[in-house]
Formats: structure tokens, sequence, C-alpha cells
């Protein structure tokens, strides 16, 4: 079966200034692909790009194998949900949702049984008379969804749709969305800049930067195994700790102040050249004794900062001159400007490059 | 085809607006640049001779008057007007209980045509039966107040019904910026200690700079264009007394059938709107991107 | 703003008490200025002639005689007709409407452009546009002249209509841009997806949403319009022309005996449809006068 949505070598520039540079995805039947990226990145050029909203300057795209490159939003066989919902505002929510198949020429009586159906699937079945206006956020999140679902599309759009909701509501609807994705089996491409939503969603993640594809993957692949430090920075919440390092003779040498560097051996045996950045998840930094093996190595660092998070409590210091947060256990006996016993765990460490930032092992 | 129409429709719709602007604003602007450099008089002529219709233009006594006129009449609305515009709206923005009543009555002027006030008031500065005749029914025999056929005085009973008019708008106006200004940095004045008076002049007078630049514009442009309010008013006089560019222009195009003249003072008016409209424009067109 | 009156706990409350009071009492005074002329014209317009010559101006009327309006509604001579106002106000409600009409569609379907529909140019189009507003309209009196002339609609209503409708359509199109331009972007991307084409969009969506922006550039076009003097006395003829001009014509005859109560009536009755529009509308009328100036 052809893919549900292919994208070759698109380009979007607006005269010089080039949005986009050389896009490349592919995404199958029932794929969640998440594009995420700060703000600027190009995530929602790209995906304006897919829905035939914005002209591209280079390449392709096809929509269920069918060429789309110049084809008009309504031909492409697509549903869009908004960031600020672009609901109509005149319209009542019954009308919101039956426009699209009002303007296609549906009959009624179809426009109503599918209106009563994603209703009823969406729980807003005594909403349908009421105008926006006279709506919640979470409830025109709910109507937004169901002016996309009726349409019933290869492919449906997803334009930041919760950044708009408090933090509470963003969680719930975040699940709903995920279960819906889960019973409809549907094909979702989906822009945010929240990563922890990128996680949580996707089935493929897309990290985009300056209009550069950073990395392509599974979100645990995006997460253990990150293509460069931008995305090693950017995916994980605190972020992934990033050490200045140096490598000799299969060891690892972290500097740290007013002591001996502390001193590593490396997994795995990789090649690795002299000046490297260790990268570290908070997670793999631990209290001693909570992990062993080879690669688990124990040392005394200084405290800068206590924040307790609830169920964990993170631990800041700093080694090779830059900040490094440990994720450690609420009963942590850490105390600011007191030294603490943790160790390293370097199985799953990534190495990057300084300069040009690339992955190394 | 439908698709094509479809895509072009945007172009398609602001077509007929641009190409109308293009004949009746700038075409005509050419038409009357080229007319204000010929010899034309009664009919048109073509042949360029330079500038010949500004030198004589500027050699007339009665253009002379007009531009003096416009120097006096522009300055005083525009002043006056600023100031009772600005007195208002800090007097209306205390918290007034008929606040809506007031500032109806302060602005229903601007919705009469000037040709209403100008009668009005020309009735009402009649030495004969108006304010002088009610002053001196009230046993102050001696008194005088003959303005409006004072070929000296006149102009000012132009300002007076100009002032009438606009300053009610200039008020709307600046209550509005004064109503616009951050809440917070008022409250954060107040947590400070600074009096009412100080808040005004030091913090909401000043942030209020772009709306007395606008204030100004729109003047300065009603005061240049005006022509209305002298016809009705004096009608140009005593004598051409009270004659502006614009009635000027008028009475050279329409009356005297001196089209070189006309073209020639219509530029002049249009290049004195610029000099005060082009600077705020071209600002407020390239903060807007 | 408005939260300072509560913030002066230096003041005595008399201190407050007499200084609200002059504030009432400057402000009132104030108001009677601008009603004066109002009130003025009103009185001496039901005043017989005998008693404007021997009473005060501010005098109220001893006995009220509406034989002036009469007059000046269908008797009043302007130069050489003696009709009174009612032939040209119904000249200019003639001229009003489908002036005021066509330039508002022209401006909303061009502000829906170039608010929304962004193309390469439309902002310099704008440009050209806003440009127009600021003209004064002596610099296109005399081609303006000659093209209706040309265009066989010299001295016509129709000739006049066109008139205010190419020099109305700057401003209508700033009033619909501005207030389309505040229209989030995504609506008419969500529009699209479902389908719906340029038109479509406009009628469905954006048009039942104009409703304010809508009656602010009929009021004002009508005021415009209607309080237009400058288009009215240079491309009118004597059966075409509108209130404005008959008025001035009537208060400025020379012939017969001078009659103020007639001019005042006549004054009033060119300036009751603004008025009525000011008093209904008035919200309306200060955003177009704002929009039209602070914006432009």
């Amino acid at each position: 079966m052809a893919p549900v949505l292919t994208i070759r070598n698109l380009r979007k520039a607006y005269g010089e200034t080039v949005i986009l540079h050389d896009v490349n995805i592919e995404i199958e039947e029932g794929d969640f692909l998440v594009l995420v990226g700060p703000s600027g990145c190009g995530k929602s050029t790209l995906l304006n790009c897919i829905a035939g909203l914005e002209p591209i300057t280079g390449g392709s795209v096809a929509i269920g194998g069918r060429e789309m490159t110049k084809a008009p939003p309504k031909d492409r066989d697509i549903a869009m949900v908004f960031q600020s919902y672009a609901l109509y505002p005149t319209m009542t929510v019954a009308k919101n949702i039956t426009f699209g198949m009002k303007v296609r020429g549906v009959d009624s009586a179809t426009q109503k049984r599918k209106l009563e159906e994603v209703a009823r699937q969406l729980q807003i079945s005594q909403l349908l008379d009421r105008k926006p206006g006279q709506l919640s956020g979470g409830q025109r999140q709910r109507v937004a969804m169901g002016r996309a679902l009726v349409r019933e599309p290869k492919l449906f759009l997803f334009d930041e749709p919760l950044s708009n909701l408090d933090a509470k509501l963003r969680v719930e609807m975040r699940t709903e969305i995920k279960r819906l994705h889960q019973d409809l089996g549907a094909s979702m491409v989906y822009v945010t800049h929240d990563q922890i939503e990128a996680m949580t969603l996707a089935t493929k993640i897309v990290v985009m930067k300056g209009g550069v594809i950073q990395q392509i993957g599974a979100p645990s692949e995006i997460y253990n195994r990150p293509a460069n430090m931008f995305v090693a920075d950017f995916m994980g919440s605190p972020a992934m700790n990033l050490i200045p390092a140096t490598v000799e003779n299969g060891q690892v040498a972290i500097a740290r102040e007013g002591d001996e560097p502390i001193l590593i051996d490396l997994p795995g045996g990789a090649s690795l050249p002299r000046d490297v950045v260790l990268g570290l998840r908070p997670e793999d930094i631990v209290e001693p004794g909570a992990r062993s093996g080879a690669h688990v190595v124990p040392a005394r660092c200084k405290v800068e900062v206590v924040e307790p998070a609830g169920a964990d409590t993170y631990v800041v210091s700093r080694l090779g001159g830059a900040a490094v947060t440990a994720r450690l256990s609420a009963e942590t006996q850490a105390r600011a400007g007191q030294p603490l016993d943790v160790a390293f765990d370097l199985g799953k460490a990534s190495f990057f490059e300084p300069q040009t930032g690339a992955r190394l092992n | 085809m439908f698709d094509w129409l479809e895509r072009q429709a945007p172009k398609l719709v602001l077509a007929p607006s641009f190409a109308a602007m293009l004949l009746f604003v700038y075409g005509f602007i050419g038409w009357t640049a080229w007319v204000s450099l010929t010899k034309s008089r009664l009919l048109p002529k073509y042949e360029i001779d330079g500038f010949g219709q500004y030198e004589r233009l500027f050699n007339a006594p009665r253009w002379d008057v007009a531009i003096e006129n416009l120097a006096i009449f522009g300055i005083l609305f525009i002043g006056v007007s600023m100031a009772l515009g600005l007195l208002l709206a800090i007097l209306l923005d205390q918290r007034i209980r008929a606040e809506g009543a007031l500032r109806t009555i302060y602005l229903y002027p601007m919705a009469l045509s000037m040709i209403v006030t100008g009668t009005a008031w020309k009735w009402i500065l009649n030495p004969g039966l108006g304010i002088e005749a009610m002053v001196k029914g009230w046993g102050f025999d001696t008194f005088t107040f003959g303005w409006l056929v004072d070929p000296d005085m006149a102009i000012y009973t132009v300002v007076i019904a100009g002032v009438w008019q606009a300053s009610g708008f200039v008020m709307a106006l600046f209550l509005a910026g004064l109503r616009s200004v951050d809440s917070e940095i008022i409250k954060a004045a107040q947590v400070d200690g600074i009096p009412t008076t100080r808040i005004y002049t030091a913090i909401i007078i000043p942030s209020m700079a772009p709306i007395f630049l606008s204030a100004f514009i729109v003047l300065a442009h009603l005061a240049i264009k005006s022509f209305d309010l002298v016809i009705a008013l004096t009608g140009g006089g005593p004598g051409y007394a009270t004659d502006l560019p614009a009635t000027y222009m008028y009475a050279m195009a329409f009356s005297r059938g001196d089209l070189g003249q006309a073209a020639s003072s219509a530029m002049i008016m249009m290049m004195i709107v610029f000099a005060v409209v082009v600077p705020y424009l071209y600002s407020e067109l390239r903060t807007r991107k | 703003m408005s939260d300072l009156s509560g913030y002066t706990p230096e003041r005595t409350d008399w201190g407050r008490f007499a200084l609200r009071w002059g504030l009432f009492v400057i402000l009132g005074l104030f108001a009677l200025w601008y009603l004066a002329p109002l009130f003025v014209m009103l009185t001496t317009s039901v005043k017989t002639l005998e008693e404007i010559r021997t009473g005060s101006l501010i005098a109220l009327p001893r006995e009220i005689t509406f034989e002036p309006w009469a007059k000046a509604w269908s008797q009043a001579c302007s130069g050489i007709t003696c009709e009174g106002l009612r032939p040209y106000f119904f000249n200019s409600i003639l001229l009003a409407v489908p002036s005021v009409a066509i330039s508002t569609v022209i401006g909303a379907l061009n502000g829906y452009v170039i608010a929304q529909w962004r193309f390469r140019g439309a902002d310099t189009i704008f440009a050209l546009l806003l440009f127009g507003c600021f003209i004064p309209f002596q610099v296109v009196l005399l081609p303006m002249a000659k093209m209706l002339g040309l265009l066989g609609l010299a001295g016509t209503i129709p000739g006049l209509m066109l008139v205010h409708v190419v020099y109305g359509i700057g401003f209508t199109t700033l009033f619909f841009r501005n207030f389309y331009v505040t229209i989030p972007a995504d609506l008419l991307k969500a529009a699209k997806v479902d389908g719906a084409g340029f038109l479509r969009i406009f009628v469905s969506i954006f048009l039942p949403l104009s409703v304010p922006i809508v009656v602010v550039s009929i009021i004002w076009q009508f005021t415009q319009i209607w309080n237009d003097f400058l288009f009215g006395v240079s491309f009118s003829s004597a059966g075409s022309q509108p209130v404005t001009v008959a008025l001035n014509n009537i208060v400025n005859s020379t012939t017969g005996v001078k009659e103020y109560n007639v001019d005042m009536a006549a004054a009033i009755i060119a300036a009751l449809p603004t008025l009525l529009v000011y008093v209904v509308a008035g919200k309306y009328f200060i955003r177009g006068l704002t929009a039209g100036s602070v914006k432009g």
C-alpha cells in the first residue's frame, strides 16, 4: 500500500529567505507524526505546505499515493485543526461542523447523520445550537476536532491544537487525541513546540530547527539516541546534560571544581576524538548503589541548587564548567552547598562533537 | 477556467479600484500638474510653458492674503482645538457622572455640515442682530462686535466656528488615548506615591505622543482643505479678506475661469498637505511592518 | 486610566467636594458653548421676523410659529427658483444612498482581499489607495469636471455619485482592511480546507462578521456625502444640487427680505439626517472618525 504522505525534497522560500530546506518525510497508514521544534523552525509552514495552504518552491507532496503538489486544499483529502480553533464565529456549532459538507454538496440527511455521530463521539451533542463565543476553550477544541472528524480524511493535520488551553485541560485533551488516534486508526500530522506532547503522542517524531530536519525517528530513538546536541537539548525535561569532557586511554575525564577530574571507562570500546561533549540524561545520574554495572561510576559532586519537584528532586551541580542536573528520588539528602555522592551511569550516554554537535557513538 | 478565476479572484477584485485610483487620483494629479505648467486660461492648453503660472500666483495679492489667512487660521485652529480637546479630555477623564451625555454634546458639531456650521455662526456673529445686538440689549450701549464684517478680524470668526466644530473630535481622540494608557503603569506610579497631576504630565501625556500627532495631522488636513466653512460664514469676504487657498482655487476655477491659476494653486495646496502628511504616512506604514 | 480620583488621600473632603463642583461647572459651561448655536438656531427658526428684529438672540420665542419651517421646506428661494429645500433634500438622498452602498461594497471586498488574501503588491496597492484619502480634492477638481463632461455626466446626480464613490473607496477600504487584519488567518485557512472558495468564504464567513464595520462605513460615507459641499457645488447644475449647496444658496440669496428664521429652519433641516445618525449610532460615528484618522 502507498504511504499516506510522501514529501520529497520539499523546499520553501520567500524570495531570498529559505524557510524549509530539502525536507523528506514519509508516513504510513496509522502513523502519528509529530513535527516538533522551537518557534520559527518552519514546522507550521511545513504543515501549511502539506495542507496546500502555501505553495512550495520545490519538491513534491503526495497524499495517499496521489501527486498533490499543486492541488488546492479542498482536493487533498485532509482535515485540519488550528491553534486558534478557527471556528466560524457567526455559525452555530452544528453549522461549523457541517459547513464543509455543505460546500461539497453532501446531502442533508448524510450531513445530519455524520454530525450526530461525531457529536456523540466528542460528547458535544448538547452544544450544537450554541455559537463559538459561548463555549469554553476545551469545548471549542472539541468542536474544531469535530469539524475535522466529519470529513473522514486520509490525513489529519493539527497545528498546535492544545497551546491555547490551560495546563490541566491540555493534559486531558492530549489523552483524548491519543485515544482518538487509537480508535480511528487514522493518520495524523501534528505540529507542536512542546516536546512532552511530542513524546507522548507520536509514533514518529520529526525534530526541526531553522527549516532543517534534525532527526526523524520513534520517540524512544529520539530520546535515547539524539542525532545531535540540539535534539539532545530540546527533547526531554529537564534537558539532557551536556558536559564538556576529554577522552584519553579509553577513559572519559570530566573536570570537577576544586577536586580531581572524574574518570569513567568508555562503554563499548567506542573510538572517540579527544574533545567531546558527554550527553547524559538527568535520570542517568543516580544515588550510589541504585544501579550497578561496568559503566556505573560513583563520584562526589558539590551541590549548587536543590529543586524538589514532588516525585523527584532535581539536584544541580557543576561539572566541566556546565550546570549538571541529576534526577534523584524525593528522599535525597542533598543540600545546597554540600557535597553529595552520586553515580554516573554511562550505559545510555551520548557523545557529541563539540563544534558540529553531531553524534559520535 | 473556473480554477483560473478562483485563483485570480483577489487580483480581479482589487483591479477596478486600482485602475480607478490610478486614473482619478494619480492621473488627475498629473493632469493638474501639467496644466499648472502651461499658459491655460479659460480653456486648457497643453504646451508646457514653465513656471509662469506659479510666478503669477505668488505675485497675486489675493493669493498672499489666502496664504497668510491659512497660516493664521491653521495655527489658531490647530492650537486651540488641541488645547481645548486635551483640557476637556482630561476633565472628562475624572470619572464624571454624566460623561456619556457630555461627550455626546461636545462631539455633535462634527456630525454637521460645515455649511450648517457656517450658517449658524454667521447668524450669531452678525453685528445687526447677533451677539452685538444682544449685549447692547443688556444695556452695554457701546459694545461692538463686528469681526464678521471687519476685514482684519473676519478670519478669526472662521477660527471660532472651526474650533467649535472640531474640538469635540479632538477631545474624543484624546480621551480614547488617555483610556488606552496601560493601567498597570498608572497603578505602579500611584503605588510610588506620585501625585495625580504629575502622573498626567510625566506619564500619561508623553505616552500619547502618537495621538497628538494624529490629531495634528487631521486638523492640519482639515485646515488646508477648509472651503465650505469660509464660503458659508464669510463667502471669502469682506472683499477677499478671508480667502483661503481652497476658496482661491475655487474662484479661479469656476468664477474667474483661470484654469492655470486654479491648477497651480491646487498644486501648492497639495504640496502643503503632503509636507504634513507624507512623513506621517511613511512612518505609519513603516512601523506597521 | 480613570482610576485616579480614588487615590488622593492628602486632600480633605471639603477640598475634594469643591474640586468636583468646579469640574462640573467648567464642563457644564463648555456644554453650553457647544449647545448654544443649536439652541439659537432652533429658537430663531420658530420666531417671527418681527420678534427676531426686536428681541434678543438668546431669548426664548414669545410665540412659536412653524411657518419658517414650511417655507424653508417648500418655498424658500435660492437664486431663481423658489421651491424650498425639498427637491434638493431628495437629491441628496438619491445621491447618498447608492453612493454609500456602492463604496461600502467595494471597500469591503478590497479590505477582504488586502487583509486576508495577501499577494505580492497588495500592500503597495493599499498604500496607493490610502494616499488617495489625503489629497486635497482641489487638485482633482478641474480634470474631474472635464472627465464628467466627456462621460456626459456633467451636472447630473450619477456624475456626482461617481465622484463620491471614487474618492470614498480609499476610506471604506481602510475601514474594512483594518477590521479584517484583526481576524486570525486560521479562519480563512479553515474555510479553504473545508473547500469553500473566494466568494463563498466572503459571503458565508467574513460578511456575517462585519456588521459593526459595515455600520461604521455606512455612517462615515453617509455623513461625508451628505455634508459634502465642494463636489456638490463644483459638479452639479440647477436641478441636481445637493442640499448643502441649496442651503448655501438660500442663505446667501440676495433677493427680497432677509428671513433669518427661514435660514435657520433650512440649516436645521439640512443638518437633521446626519444629526439623527449621530444620535442613533454615535458609537459607530466616533469609531469611523477615529479609524479614518488615527489609523489613516
